[in-house]
């Protein structure tokens, strides 16, 4: 009998090639291309007057140099506004090459392609551009305040204004016994994979086809906007996206101006063309995430059961809105989390800065939506001085509310309902496992050493698997080996391995003998992308709908070839037979064989299937509704998103004279449905958590007020080395399944990052009797929030924390309106 | 436009030996080629990964005479007679994977694979200075590393399995 391989901790097979130095990434291919080098904008806003190129032309081993002005067709209209929205009205998007202003630094102006980066980068330095600098508009406060514009032609800085309401907000919250209102801020940070962008191609002149290898999160968005940008029919344009070293969204945008310039340069020059980004150069032109304003008015009872909730957003999107609305749809539909405000409005406006485009980054605005919801949540339970856990618990939605309808639409452009789950059990289990009932005594206890800790909790939950679609196609060979194609790509999630599970289980096959590759439109010309945690939903459930065509077929096969009852016949370790009569059996690989009907034998196997050895006489040999190969290609379409959830605590210590955060305890409870390899669901959880704990206390972009990124380096931008992140992190799994998709499966890609500005948030508050309404917070950020609330706190070592919650001391940033 | 120094860009190329992982190479390089081009490009082993080109993410590393050594700080002139090592030099006789190798395999020590190079080799040459690190001792081993994928959970883990595989098979 065949092991089972879905639901355990399988070993990845990619792992041989990583470890041995034989990973493909984009920079390792084509060694003979020549090298891009871009010239940026230095002025966050300005006009371009001139660009002076004469002084490239004859440098030594510069091949090209293109501006604007050398831009044609399709190629010289601004890059798409990938995802429109009726609410969208001021779409603005940046051109492959500035035309005459530059709205951002880092804004691409010339490429210079050459025999290697070196020359080209000389080559750059020697471009000269003539610039009228215009007055920079430099985060939220600027663009809300309107003094200068982005775009000239954008009244307000505002690319839209969208609201999604359930009922009268204002007039329930009125009506509330208690009402709190919140002010809250996040700053931006951004994915920061360790292997920036980067984009080669080739023109095949035999062929006429255009290759092209993109770090890419969409090998398929990139086809198209290839084919469309440069003129081209689809079906001679290749993208293949290898190993990529990290997305965490980024890389889903598309096309970068690179990724067009690029294929542009190699068709002229006939010549293979390589941009690989340097790190700087992902600081400043690719994209940021995060930064949003947040005004949160809410109503409530004695219990601390929501009767209204309000939510304003200011969503800071940078120069240009390729990605459209998508990030603060997000942060308005799934800021509410597991819980039920009987009415909700939320109002968000996006506004255009001088500064990097802002995209989705794992969470894609959830992170800042769960920080609203979870900065309520505490401020409710610090009004009341009720637990913080005893709040949430009376919000939750019921495990026999399922499915649950919010009564908004989602990201996905489908109503807001959540298929299953269940947040009161997942709140038990995140309490035994980080010891929340026993915390009191333990803070007590080392407050009385002079120390300050505190716990904090954040819950959410995400819709998952997003539409459109994947597909999955898989084809068995003769040898009885298994080729998996899919049309997504790979950063790191192991796909390779899971989805072999999916295909050894479904169809009765050694593990060993199935490989999958993804991400290449030549093998799978149909996809959507990777992202929104959709890939073991979207790609798992096509695979797993193929690989149960693929079964039928063979058993349909076999069935005649071993003239037996198709129920009586069973698949292990690519054999088929019959059961219980031994011997009657046939392989995978021979039913590939009959398959195929054959004029031609090329090897010994291939004699069975040719036409004097196999079929009947006075039957066609591919009768109708049937195709040669046993193989299928079949597509997952669900009806709506799948909603995976989760909650985290962490305990911190805050040191009482340096504010420095030291995290003393991290845990996780986590739903993702079925798990088909936990290891690798643990290792999602694992990197999330560390990137939250990054953009909760270390990461911020340092634009100053001229627009310029002053920590565009890892010596500057703090990301978390394992000196930062916790030391353990403990994971409890639940198991909802999901009933949308054949393998009862949710997302789990992003969930670890989700909630870490909620949870950071409310543990320092905890630990210090201080309200945090800012995140990412510093210790010198939190040593001065000592000092402002030094005249009229006493010390929080000595005081409970429930201090803060009386009436005549309302902290800064939230204001309570029981009187107003 | 205001006057710039001519770009110091020589072309003179200049010709350095060295060995890598046991072969012998000769290059002809520009004097400000980095070593981790050189490498990818000039020798043309691909492993060594360049994730920041400032020496802070230790993607590059590789072994130089045994130590540790960024690549994307090193000239390629600079390091003429040395014996390198780089990721793809880490195996064990018989295409078997070497124990660093071996232990994050086993601990799910990766993701996207981009740093493990860099990891890998430091781990190599940590292991030989302190075969048996405390799970503390193992943090610091990697604390000059960035992994974006992992949270760095099973790399500790990868070092201290790397360690008992190491004892396992005579301590190599």
């Amino acid at each position: 009998m065949t092991t089972k391989r879905f639901g355990q901790r399988v070993a990845r097979v990619e792992d041989e090639r990583f470890l041995r130095g034989r990973g493909r990434y984009v920079d390792d291919l084509a060694a003979d291309a020549l090298h891009v080098a871009v010239l940026r904008s230095p002025h966050a806003h300005a006009r371009i007057l001139d660009i002076d190129v004469d002084p490239v032309l004859d440098l030594d081993g510069v091949v090209a140099v293109y501006t604007y002005d050398d831009l044609s067709g399709a190629m010289a209209e601004p890059l798409p506004l990938l995802i429109p929205h009726p609410d969208l009205t001021q779409g603005r998007t940046q051109y492959a090459l500035a035309k005459d202003q530059v709205n951002y630094v880092g804004e691409a102006i010339a490429m210079v392609v050459a025999v290697d980066r070196y020359v080209a980068e000389d080559a750059v330095g020697k471009i000269t551009v003539s610039y009228e600098v215009l007055p920079p508009v430099v985060g939220l406060d600027a663009a809300r305040a309107a003094r200068d514009l982005v775009h000239d032609d954008v009244p307000g800085n505002l690319a839209a204004t969208s609201t999604q309401a359930t009922g009268d907000a204002m007039a329930a919250i009125a009506r509330a016994p208690h009402r709190l209102a919140l002010d809250l801020d996040v700053e931006r940070s951004a994915c920061t994979p360790l292997e920036g962008r980067g984009t080669v191609a080739k023109w095949d002149v035999d062929n006429g086809r255009l290759e092209v290898w993109s770090s890419t999160q969409t090998s398929t968005g990139v086809r198209a906007a290839i084919a469309s940008k440069l003129g081209l029919d689809l079906a001679v344009v290749d993208v293949i996206t290898p190993d990529v070293g990290g997305g965490f969204g980024v890389k889903v945008v598309h096309p970068w101006p690179e990724e067009v310039l690029v294929p542009m340069a190699a068709m002229a020059l006939g010549r293979p063309v390589k941009f690989t980004e340097d790190r700087r150069e992902h600081f400043v032109s690719a994209a940021h995430e995060r930064a949003q304003q947040q005004h949160v008015e809410v109503g409530f009872d004695d219990d601390g059961r929501i009767l209204g909730l309000d939510v304003e957003i200011w969503h800071d999107h940078g120069a240009y809105i390729p990605y459209g609305l998508i990030v603060p749809i997000i942060t308005t539909t799934q800021l509410l989390g597991p819980y039920k405000p009987p009415v909700y409005k939320a109002t968000f406006h996006s506004l255009y800065t001088n500064t990097v485009i802002v995209t989705p980054y794992r969470g894609a605005g959830r992170p800042q939506g769960v920080y609203a919801m979870e900065r309520t949540m505490d401020a409710i339970a610090a009004y009341l001085g009720k637990d913080r856990t005893e709040v949430r618990s009376v919000n939750f939605i019921q495990p026999d509310e399922f499915p649950y309808d919010q009564g908004l639409i989602f990201q996905d452009g489908k109503p807001l309902v959540y298929d299953s789950g269940d947040f009161p059990q997942m709140l038990d289990k995140l309490k035994a496992l980080v010891g929340w009932d026993e915390f009191p005594a333990l803070r007590e206890a080392l407050r009385a050493e002079g120390r300050r800790v505190g716990i904090g909790i954040g819950c959410y939950v995400e819709g998952t698997g997003v539409g459109p679609y994947e597909g999955g196609h898989l084809q068995v060979e003769t040898t009885g080996k298994v080729k998996v194609s899919t049309g997504l790509t790979t950063q790191g999630q192991g796909h390779q391995t899971v989805f072999a599970q999916i295909v050894a289980d479904e169809l009765g096959v050694r593990f060993e003998d199935v490989e999958v590759v993804t991400g290449d439109t030549r093998r799978m010309p149909y996809a959507v992308g990777t992202y929104a945690s959709r890939a073991a939903v979207m790609s798992g459930s096509a695979i797993a709908l193929a690989a149960r065509s693929v079964r039928r077929k063979a058993l349909e096969l076999a069935a005649d070839a071993l003239e037996a009852n198709v129920d009586d016949l069973e698949i292990a370790d690519g054999v088929v037979s019959v059961r219980g009569a031994p011997g009657a059996q046939v392989a995978l690989g021979t039913l590939a064989v009959l398959s195929n009907p054959l004029r031609y034998a090329f090897d010994e196997a291939s004699k069975a299937a040719t036409q004097f050895s196999v079929g009947d006489p006075d039957k066609v040999p591919v009768p109708e509704g049937t195709s040669p190969g046993l193989e299928s290609r079949d597509f997952y379409s669900p009806p709506r998103s799948t909603f995976a959830s989760g909650m985290h605590a962490v305990i911190v210590e805050t040191d009482p004279d340096t504010a420095e955060i030291t995290i003393l305890k991290y845990a996780v409870v986590h739903d993702c449905g079925r798990l088909i390899n936990p290891m690798i669901v643990e290792g999602q959880i694992h990197g999330g958590v560390a990137q939250g704990v990054g953009g909760a206390l270390y990461e911020r972009m340092a634009y100053d007020e001229h627009g310029q990124l002053q920590n565009a380096s890892f010596m500057d931008f703090l990301m978390p080395y394992v000196t930062e992140v916790p030391h353990t992190i403990d994971i409890d799994h639940l198991e909802t399944p999901s009933p949308l998709n054949p393998l009862g499966i949710k997302g789990a890609g992003e969930a670890g990052v989700i909630p870490s500005a909620a949870v950071f948030a409310s543990a320092i508050e905890d630990a210090e009797g201080l309200t945090i309404t800012r995140m990412p917070i510093s210790p010198s950020e939190l040593y001065d929030l000592r000092r402002t609330h030094a005249g009229s706190d006493p010390d929080p070592v000595t005081s409970p924390p429930d201090a803060r919650t009386e009436p005549d001391r309302p902290p800064r940033g939230r204001h309570d309106q029981e009187d107003s | 436009m205001t006057s710039q120094p001519e770009i110091l860009a020589s072309d003179a190329l200049h010709h350095v030996t060295f060995t890598v992982n046991g072969a012998a190479y000769e290059i002809d390089v520009p004097a400000r080629r980095l070593l981790s081009d050189a490498l990818r490009q000039d020798v043309g082993l691909t492993g060594t990964h360049v994730g920041c080109e400032h020496g802070v993410c230790g993607a590059c590393t590789i072994l130089m005479d045994g130590r540790p050594v960024r690549a994307c700080l090193l000239f390629a002139v600079s390091v003429q007679g040395a014996s390198l090592t780089t990721v793809e030099g880490l195996g064990e006789p018989g295409d078997r994977l070497g124990p660093v190798q071996q232990a994050f395999k086993e601990c799910h020590g990766l993701q996207c694979g981009f740093c493990t190079p860099g990891f890998l080799t430091t781990i190599t040459a940590g292991l030989r200075e302190n075969p048996d690190p405390t799970e503390e001792e193992a943090r610091e081993m990697i604390a000059g590393n960035l992994c974006r994928c992992t949270g760095y959970q099973n790399i500790v883990k990868s070092v201290l399995r790397a360690a008992e595989i190491r004892r396992e098979s005579g301590g190599a």
